[in-house]
């Protein structure tokens, strides 16, 4: 039996087994969304098609499966590209489904025409025009297995309205034939051994691990390399829950706002085991004097991150959890040999905890973060926006549980944090997600408030209000000599309160300290969506900070 | 230092903007690139020229490999090569200069394709410092127009050919996915 294009569509999806699906339909897509009708694949109406992409992100952050967001053409389509520059720069798997005009009107100018192929091909990490209704089925397939394997990364599928409505027989391909793209698995022998020979030899070894680790699904080797050699660990914000943040090996986040005894750990190591992780500049601080005495490991599926900005002594291309694997059968216990550089970083970790200022009267948002993590055991599923809340939560939720913080870290794209949260709950319905968001950040993204107010999406949105752009406004006091140029918020603020309200979803307010965690219970005991609208104190800044350009030990420490 | 690179890539629809996109993206310079058929019609060849040190030209490899439509990248530069190039030059070439002319056309073996009374075309192929050196010499005559197709390059001894199409198949398994072909497997 013939079915048309956009039946082949939905079919295949079923067939990847999508179980639901962001979108908002128009013109170009209108087929397609008519066959969706028809499937049981669930379907999230969304405001606005950059919500859709961070959701179907969040969703495939969770879960490692690809989350897919279905859009019309044209304006719908240019609005997923942040979704996708975002997805990308943080590996996160997605399938993007855009409608286009018919193949005979490309070109034209058409109504809602853009060259969505054309647009998006620098931020995804495959892009396809279909051009023939008998070339869906294998395009679906390849964007699933391209968006899943390997390095992962959001995959665009332009889709003409005509293709839609032409007609094919259905037949869905068993297998993916593409020469041009293959995988690394496991890593090459003889560097394992090269790898482990360094490691068993170095005295002030430390391991660096980013969201490579966290895509991999590799968080149960990571923990038995650190049992078994002793050696610290810092990871990067992505890499956040690979490694149990209260466990004496973790030396925390290492960069920008990480902790100075990761900082002063990476800088004086004399080997530094790099893991799913890239070199990011907010990692290395000035990249001349990164780790000045250090050999490098660099283990990571994607060899064209190898080498990028620093030079590596030995490299295992592959997947890092199968290359932990073949390593963990190399290494020795190091805890005797490296006892110094253990007491040495032990000592650091006394003199510069991470620490803010208690007061009375304002409420700081590090203690809110610590608070909604002590109250989650720190096991929730975490997502925020961009901005000082991102790196507080980063310092202070402290994560124990892989995919447990979803943040965008390549991009910064603000408005990451609430429709993530909605793709993550959608992911995982019985688990705990909560949105850490700042005034700023939240209301790029705003209007999902009414995706999770009308499918009851149980998210808890805590938004810190301090009326700025508060990481913007802390750059301007530290290096633009206090003039607060476009920053400030102030009284141009909706009412969170009334915003709550006007969608039908439950507030909260917290003014006080004796409100956190009272505030936070409530939140989390409610069944549906919430908002806690929390009053914090206004001119706080991140610290510690390596300022943009320094070394990494040139720590700015005056919290 | 200048690297000639050959690559080869599935005939697809809008494989040249992905990567003369690539090279914009990521400010990479390029000098020259040329694509076309192979003998195989579902794979073109490109031949790229590009220049910088060897961390830049390595980073330019590995994200050419990363493309999803490329099949296979190679540095020709140190392997024996030859390379060509097909040049047409318009020279001002009045009566009193024309036999000057025809001898720097004849020293150099190149071919002239129209003659009218104040102009001579001349067709030239050849490596880089022929067809420098030709230009050089004609200069002073009058160049009204230069085309040039930017070089083509064939290592002497090694083949650069795509391995078959089923190559790339991979069918997933419990818990990873089964690779057959291990092509691109670079080892750093």
């Amino acid at each position: 039996m013939k079915l048309t294009g956009a039946q082949i569509l939905i079919k295949s999806l079923e067939e990847e087994g999508v179980d639901v699906v962001f979108g908002l339909p128009g013109g170009a897509i209108l087929p397609t969304f008519d066959a969706l009708y028809d499937s049981k694949i669930k379907f999230i109406l969304v405001r606005h098609e950059q919500g859709a992409t961070h959701m179907a992100d969040g969703y495939g952050r969770a879960t490692g499966k690809p989350g897919v967001c279905l859009v019309t053409s044209g304006p719908a389509a240019t609005n997923t590209v942040t979704g996708l520059a975002t997805a990308y720069m943080d590996s996160a798997p997605l399938v993007c489904i855009t409608g286009q005009v018919a193949t005979t009107a490309i070109g034209s100018d058409a109504f809602q025409e853009a060259d969505v192929v054309g647009i998006t091909r620098p931020v995804t990490k495959h892009n396809y025009l279909v051009r023939d209704v008998h070339d869906i089925t294998r395009i679906v397939k390849e964007a699933f297995y391209l968006a899943r394997t390997g390095r992962p990364g959001p995959v665009l599928i332009d889709f003409p309205v005509d293709v839609s409505r032409a007609t094919a027989e259905y037949e869905y391909p068993a297998e993916v034939s593409i020469r041009g793209y293959s995988i690394p698995s496991k890593g090459d022998p003889d560097q394992i051994l090269k790898a482990a020979a360094l490691i068993n030899q170095a005295k002030r070894p430390c391991l660096y691990v980013g969201g490579g680790a966290v895509g991999s699904g590799a968080h149960k080797e990571v923990f038995e390399l650190v049992e078994k050699t002793g050696i610290p660990i810092t990871t990067t914000v992505l890499g956040l829950g690979i490694f149990p943040e209260d466990h004496p090996s973790s030396l925390r986040m290492l960069g920008m706002h990480g902790t100075v005894y990761a900082n002063y750990s990476v800088q004086q190591s004399d080997l530094l085991i790099a893991v799913g992780a890239r070199f990011d500049d907010r990692v290395t601080g000035h990249i001349e004097k990164f780790c000045p005495q250090a050999k490098i490991i660099h283990i990571d599926i994607d060899p064209a991150s190898i080498a990028k900005t620093v030079r590596v002594d030995v490299s295992v291309v592959g997947d890092v959890r199968h290359v932990l694997k073949q390593l963990n059968k190399q290494v020795k216990d190091r805890r005797r040999d490296i006892r110094v550089w253990l007491e040495q970083i032990d000592a650091w970790k006394k003199k510069h905890p991470l620490k803010y200022k208690q007061s009375d009267d304002v409420i700081r948002q590090e203690h809110i973060i610590a608070k909604i993590g002590e109250v989650t055991k720190h096991e929730a599923i975490v997502t925020t926006g961009v901005g000082q809340h991102q790196m507080w939560t980063a310092q202070w939720y402290q994560f124990k549980t892989p995919r447990g913080m979803l943040t965008s870290g390549g991009l910064g794209t603000m408005g990451y944090g609430l429709p993530s949260a909605i793709g993550a709950q959608m992911a995982r319905p019985n688990e705990t997600v909560i949105c850490i968001d700042g005034d700023g950040s939240v209301q790029m993204t705003s209007c999902e408030l009414a995706t999770a107010a009308y499918y009851k999406i149980p998210v808890k949105l805590f938004i810190m209000d301090n009326n700025h752009h508060g990481m913007v406004r802390q750059w301007q006091e530290l290096f633009y000599r206090h003039r607060y140029s476009g920053s400030q918020l102030g009284a141009s603020n909706p009412d969170f309160m009334k915003l709550a309200d006007a969608y039908g979803i439950k507030a909260i307010q917290i003014r006080q300290a004796d409100q956190v965690v009272p505030g936070i219970k409530e939140a989390l005991a409610h069944k549906g969506p919430v908002l806690v609208h929390c009053l914090v104190s206004k001119e706080d800044n991140v610290f510690p900070m390596v300022p943009a350009g320094h070394a990494l030990d040139q720590v700015m420490d005056m919290a | 230092m200048k690297h000639t690179i050959g690559v080869l890539v599935e005939n697809h629809f809008g494989v040249l903007a992905r990567v003369s996109g690539l090279f914009s993206a990521r400010g990479f310079n390029i000098d020259s690139l040329t694509v076309g058929e192979t003998e195989d019609a579902e794979v073109s060849r490109m031949t790229i020229v590009a220049h910088g040190d060897d961390r830049v030209v390595a980073q330019i490899m590995k994200q050419l490999n990363k493309l999803i439509d490329v099949i296979k990248v190679v540095d020709l530069t140190n392997d024996e090569l030859i390379d060509r190039e097909l040049v047409l030059v318009k020279v001002s070439a009045p009566a009193q200069s024309r036999n000057e002319v025809m001898q720097i056309v004849n020293t150099f073996r190149a071919k002239i394709v129209d003659v009218n009374s104040k102009t001579l075309t001349i067709e030239v192929t050849g490596g880089e410092s022929k067809i420098d050196a030709m230009l050089e010499l004609l200069r002073p005559f009058g160049i009204f127009e230069v085309v040039r197709t930017g070089l083509i390059a064939m290592a002497r001894k090694s083949e650069l050919t795509a391995p078959p199409k089923q190559a790339g198949i991979s069918t997933e398994v419990k818990g990873g996915v089964k690779n057959k072909s291990a092509a691109k497997l670079a080892k750093v």
